[in-house]
């Protein structure tokens, strides 16, 4: 606590850093890992195969894959660029077989309708199979986001500024204050960024909402 | 490409591989951790998953406990656990059991929840006793996703065991941080390929291993059959 009162003043600046680190590696994982997702759901032969490699992405420790990157990209270690490759690389693995099973979720006879009123490949994908494989995405995305911001303090360590800072400084001057401060707002950050996806997700599936409130007056009380 | 010839020099030099400091005796260190680690924490959390699948009782504590455990750093556990304890390899074997113990757990729970209720009820009105279920019935049917989550944790304590060498002088991930602080990238490099080579060959023995438990402990008979067939 006495750690916390006198050095607050440089939580925003660290927070603001993670989240500068963590936010465009959880978009960019969605943009990625959601088309591929769907490749894998439509084309089972190259599905395979493409799950069996995320899963083996997954499986690489985080460190050895930051020192490994910069010679893949050629680009330096202690580079912003590096760390959201890093937890791109992870969060498209995680989150790729979740992206798939969402749109295995999307009932057939539905996509097959929409095509027979009429509607392009491109607009069923916009407007029926992606909406309504957002409930099944969102908690991929979900775990997906909490392990993305959890995984940025491993940037510390090849000084990449972040909430991880707290930790190593933190254990490097023997002050466990610091490193619970750095542990407990990680989580903070995950929880607050968890909540945020759930809220999208409610907006982009308002009908899931209509439909239980419809419910509800059905039955009479 | 420079760095990754000067990494695949360090690695082909006999001098880093025998030695106290040595790529045998690192790797040694890593595996003995790993062992230990998965070890301990399958003590804790199997008996404690099975019984929450099998009485189907505080299954959403199960699930909290496995979601909380993916927003915590493992740097911070394991530094906060180092400080607690000292220098030493018991700070950071505790942090890595905790850290082992959520995905061993939801294996575990998972996979005797999913055996079919009525599978259990059938072997109760034969007049099997509950022990008898759970150690006959349910874990057999549920292996598979048992040691999916051994697999899981495994994985897990492989990569933080890396980090581990951040607070104790154990394991390959030694040679990540004496790269880092001396900026011997080649050194680093060479650590972090070694890592990844052997969490690679885990998972693929562990994936073997999943495999062989699918189709000889769960479903012996559907193995049985299609050597009749061909």
């Amino acid at each position: 606590m006495k750690w916390l009162s006198a050095n607050w003043h440089q939580i925003p600046a660290l927070i603001g850093d993670h989240m500068t680190l963590c936010v465009p590696a959880i978009l960019l994982s969605i943009l990625i890992a959601v088309p591929i997702g769907r490749l894998a759901h439509r084309h089972r032969l190259v599905g395979g195969p493409l799950l069996g490699f995320a899963a083996l992405l997954y499986a690489i420790p985080a460190l050895p894959l930051l020192i490994v990157i910069p010679v893949v990209f050629g680009i330096p270690l202690r580079s912003m660029a590096t760390m959201v490759v890093a937890l791109t690389v992870y969060g498209v693995a995680l989150l790729v077989r979740t992206a798939a099973d969402a749109f295995a979720a999307v009932d057939r006879d539905v996509h097959d309708a929409a095509l027979a009123v009429g509607h392009s490949p491109t607009s069923v994908f916009w407007r029926v199979d992606l909406p309504l494989a957002v409930p099944v995405l969102v908690s991929g995305i979900r775990v997906m986001t909490v392990s993305t911001v959890s995984l940025v303090t491993i940037g510390a360590l090849i000084g990449q500024s972040g909430l991880g800072v707290l930790l190593t400084d933190g254990f490097q001057r023997g002050i466990a204050a610091e490193v619970a401060t750095g542990v407990i707002l990680t989580v903070v950050v995950a929880l607050l960024l968890d909540a945020v996806v759930i809220g999208l997700g409610r907006i982009a599936t308002p009908w899931i909402r209509a439909g239980r409130a419809g419910r509800r007056q059905a039955v009479p009380s | 490409m420079t760095y990754l010839k000067g990494a695949l020099a360090w690695l082909v030099d006999p001098a880093h591989w025998g030695g106290a400091g040595g790529i045998w005796v690192r790797l040694g260190q890593h595996l003995l951790t790993t062992a230990l680690v998965v070890g301990v924490a399958a003590l804790i959390s199997l008996p404690v998953g099975i019984i929450v699948g099998h009485t189907r009782r505080g299954s959403s504590a199960v699930g909290a406990i496995a979601g909380a455990a993916r927003a915590v750093p493992t740097l911070g556990l394991l530094t906060l656990f180092a400080l607690a304890l000292g220098i030493g390899l018991t700070g950071p074997v505790m942090a890595l059991v905790v850290l082992a113990i959520p995905s061993a757990l939801a294996g575990a729970y998972a996979g005797i929840q999913a055996v079919d209720p009525a599978i259990g009820e059938a072997a109760r009105a034969m007049g099997m006793s509950e022990a008898r279920i759970v150690w006959q019935v349910e874990i057999p049917l549920g292996a598979p996703v048992i040691i999916g989550g051994i697999r899981a944790a495994t994985l897990q304590v492989v990569a933080t065991a890396t980090l581990a060498a951040y607070v104790a002088d154990n394991g390959l991930g030694r040679y990540l941080f004496i790269g880092l602080k001396t900026r011997d990238y080649a050194q680093m490099l060479a650590g972090a390929l070694l890592v990844i080579a052997l969490a690679l060959i885990l998972e693929a023995v562990l994936a073997a291993l999943q495999r062989v438990v699918r189709t000889h402990v769960t479903a012996p008979g559907t193995a049985r059959r299609t050597q009749t067939h061909t």
